[in-house]
């Protein structure tokens, strides 16, 4: 919100003062179409999204997962989607959703299992009529509610690994670093490629998707991935996990990577091609990929380390991601040496 | 009640009005908070907001950032408002500017675990008076880029101090319409790097105990490729020794240590009235890039290239690089104080001084078959000089 709108706002609160006889906030039973278009709302409760906030239980948002999900330390992730009624998501090819205005992206960050789980973040995507906003929102002791944390925060967790890490909740412009694309903020998830068939198609049978796309469903299946392809699952967990930054129009566009499902110029994914900014972050290797030797790539250095200014990803990452490491340790591996 | 409620409806009306004009300061002081005190500040100013960062020392686990155009950080001084990054355990640089028009000026970034002051596809920036500073000097374990703007145009970095980046101090990359003066850069890998960039005034700058002082370079498979039209003048490039503490892999771990100006590919750059002295390897060094490369758009080559005016001390006397030093034996003790790989094309020098020519004639050949002969200058060139970078009157008013 502009500072007009907060001396509107306040006036109007003035003027309201003198007829509202209570103040204690209705409890929403149903979605605030309003605190998604307007404002920085405080509390992820003024949404509405869900009416069992901590089990997050939603009616009106639809969860949602992805074949191949981004690493985030190990938290288990909630994902819902909010259409307001009766508008559309127009399917564009394999690519992402094209979310009408008024939408909302959903993500709750949780670690711990059944009665242990604790919600510890919820991220949300507004889509308003000027584009995509993104908000961090912190749970509370209570797990209740969570409330807006524009700065972020930085929070002693144990992991579902057993391991105790400082774990980073993004501030705002974090947020958008990951989410930023040509300049405008984006959703980076929802590509029809990497949900699945039956999703899509429960989507368009409520009239909710406007088509199912060619090319949906493509991207494997993380959790089935014993004996998939190599080449494949490195390729979709390159895509999830590192493209939104390694990409033209993104964050890290000037290293001239280019992570992308769809990218298939060789250097360009990083095959004998030579840091730019690097830095440490290089660790002695001359190459981002070098065929046939992880231990000589720059790509295996940088997500092996936790250590800020070499870890990739530089957000959202306090431990390593072995299983992802060891899927591209693999592929690398496999490459014919050049 | 009615009655009251209107008034203050009036005056909310009367803040409406005026609140695209009025600019607001937000103080912030060290102490208990200062990570989120700051990153809060810097995430909801409005354009044409002053953060003012007040004397003292800011510890912080974090990077911050800023992603609201047309907003002034400023400190109480580049010594005065220190941002110590010494135990920062998250994100890739100490401080990131996203946002255009944005004002950094009058504090320090120390120790930061990745980069200093990243600003990306920031235009019209502004660093003046910032220090950044690995404070135990040349470590390969420090950043790499001290001030490190990229993908932008119009871009102003002056009065400004650097030193310890494991690679560059001061690294303009990709970018055109950049001016670069007055600033100090002291024991980095790179003293000044201009990369992948067009227009640029690289003037007045003290450049010394570096491993390179000024390094223009271009370099393949970037989204910007092409970079030239390069003014190097008027700089002291004096004393650039420092054994090279870039990590491996890196362009800049291939620079020799006492290398004063090294132009790397480029079309049109000028060298032009600098002092330089006691650069062991090689005051002036002209080189092709020396890699593979697949790039249709990229040209190897320093192309244009013009020595005009500059005073040359002692140097040349330990060159840094394989077979250097029989080079310079066979040279009279030194190697002259410019010298070229041979695969330059349009070399001016009006300087009356020796050129050595390690005579490659193939883009990529090794520096094992080179055969070093003096080169000698061509009897008449014609030479222009570059255009004036101008600087969006904006930025200039927001020196004042």
């Amino acid at each position: 919100m502009n500072r007009a709108g907060l001396a509107l706002a306040g006036a109007m609160a003035v003027l309201c003062a003198g007829v509202v006889t209570s103040t204690t906030a209705r409890t929403p039973v149903s979605v605030n179409n309003v605190a998604i278009m307007e404002g920085l709302p405080k509390q992820l409760s003024d949404f509405g999204f869900f009416y069992r906030p901590r089990s997050q239980q939603s009616l009106q948002a639809v969860p949602y997962s992805l074949n191949t999900p981004l690493y985030s330390d190990g938290a288990a992730k909630l994902r819902f989607a909010y259409v307001p009624h009766g508008k559309q998501v127009i399917a564009d090819g394999d690519g992402l959703l094209q979310f009408p205005v008024g939408s909302a992206l959903i993500k709750t960050f949780a670690f711990g299992e059944g009665a242990d789980r604790r919600l510890i973040e919820t991220r949300v995507l507004l889509h308003r009529a000027n584009g995509w906003l993104a908000l961090p929102y912190l749970w509370n002791e209570e797990q209740s509610d969570a409330r807006l944390a524009v700065a972020g925060a930085r929070l002693d967790i144990t992991t579902s690994a057993g391991e105790d890490i400082s774990y980073r909740v993004p501030n705002k412009n974090q947020c958008k670093q990951c989410h930023v694309k040509d300049g405008e903020v984006t959703p980076i998830g929802p590509k029809a490629r990497n949900l699945s068939s039956d999703w899509l198609g429960e989507m368009v049978d409520e009239g909710r998707l406007s088509a199912l796309p060619d090319g949906a469903d493509t991207m494997p299946d993380w959790t089935m991935r014993d004996g998939a392809d190599t080449a494949t699952l490195a390729r979709a967990y390159l895509d999830v996990n590192c493209a939104h930054c390694h990409q033209p129009g993104s964050m890290a566009s000037n290293s001239g990577l280019d992570l992308r499902w769809e990218q298939d110029d060789p250097h360009a994914i990083g095959i004998r091609k030579p840091p730019v900014a690097a830095g440490r972050g290089a660790g002695g290797h001359a190459v981002s990929i070098e065929p046939g030797d992880a231990d000589a790539s720059i790509m295996v250095h940088r997500m092996g380390s936790t250590e800020p200014g070499v870890a990739m990803p530089e957000l959202g990452k306090g431990t390593v991601d072995t299983e992802g490491l060891a899927v591209i340790r693999e592929w690398i591996a496999e490459m014919e040496p050049q | 009640m009615i009655r009251l409620s209107l008034a203050a409806l009036a005056l909310s009306s009367a803040v409406i009005s005026a609140a695209p004009v009025l600019a607001e300061t937000h103080t912030i002081a060290p102490g208990e908070g200062a990570q989120e005190r700051l990153q809060e500040a810097l995430i909801l100013a409005e354009p044409g907001d002053e953060i003012v960062l007040e004397a003292g020392r800011y510890a912080l686990t974090d990077g911050l950032s800023l992603d609201v155009d047309g907003v002034t950080l400023r400190g109480a001084g580049m010594d005065a408002s220190v941002l110590d990054f010494t135990q920062q355990v998250g994100a890739g640089e100490g401080l990131l500017v996203t946002s255009d028009d944005v004002t950094l000026r009058g504090f320090a970034v120390e120790n930061a675990k990745g980069d200093g002051i990243k600003s990306k596809g920031a235009d019209q920036i502004i660093y003046d008076a910032v220090r950044v500073e690995w404070t135990g000097g040349p470590d390969a374990n420090n950043g790499a880029y001290g001030i490190y703007p990229v993908e932008a145009s119009n871009v102003l970095v002056q009065n400004s101090y650097v030193r310890g980046a494991s690679d560059a101090g001061i690294y303009v990359g990709q970018s055109e319409n950049i001016i670069v003066r007055g600033n100090y850069v002291l024991e980095n890998v790179a003293g000044i790097e201009i990369e992948n960039s067009n227009f640029a005034e690289v003037t007045e700058n003290l450049a010394t105990k570096n491993t390179g002082g000024i390094l223009v370079f271009d370099l393949p498979g970037l989204p910007k490729v092409g970079g030239g039209s390069v003014l190097v003048a008027k700089n002291a490039i004096v004393d650039n020794n420092t054994d090279n503490f870039a990590p491996e892999g890196n362009i800049v771990a291939s620079v020799p240590a006492g290398t004063g100006v090294m132009v790397m590919a480029n079309e049109r750059v000028q060298i032009r009235e600098n002092s330089i002295f006691n650069n062991k390897t090689s005051h002036v060094m002209l080189i092709a890039y020396t890699q593979e490369f697949d790039d249709e758009r990229y040209q190897p080559r320093p192309v244009e290239i013009a020595l005009k005016g500059n005073i040359y001390g002692s140097g040349g006397s330990a060159p840094d690089f394989p077979g250097g030093e029989m080079l310079a034996a066979v040279l009279g003790g030194a190697l002259p104080p410019v010298l070229t790989d041979g695969l330059h094309q349009g070399l001016y020098v009006f300087d009356n001084v020796p050129v050595v020519t390690l005579g490659l004639t193939q883009v990529g050949q090794s520096i094992s078959e080179a055969a070093p002969t003096m080169w000698e200058k061509p009897d008449e060139f014609s030479f222009k000089d570059l255009e004036p970078v101008e600087l969006p009157a904006t930025m200039m008013t927001r020196l004042k």
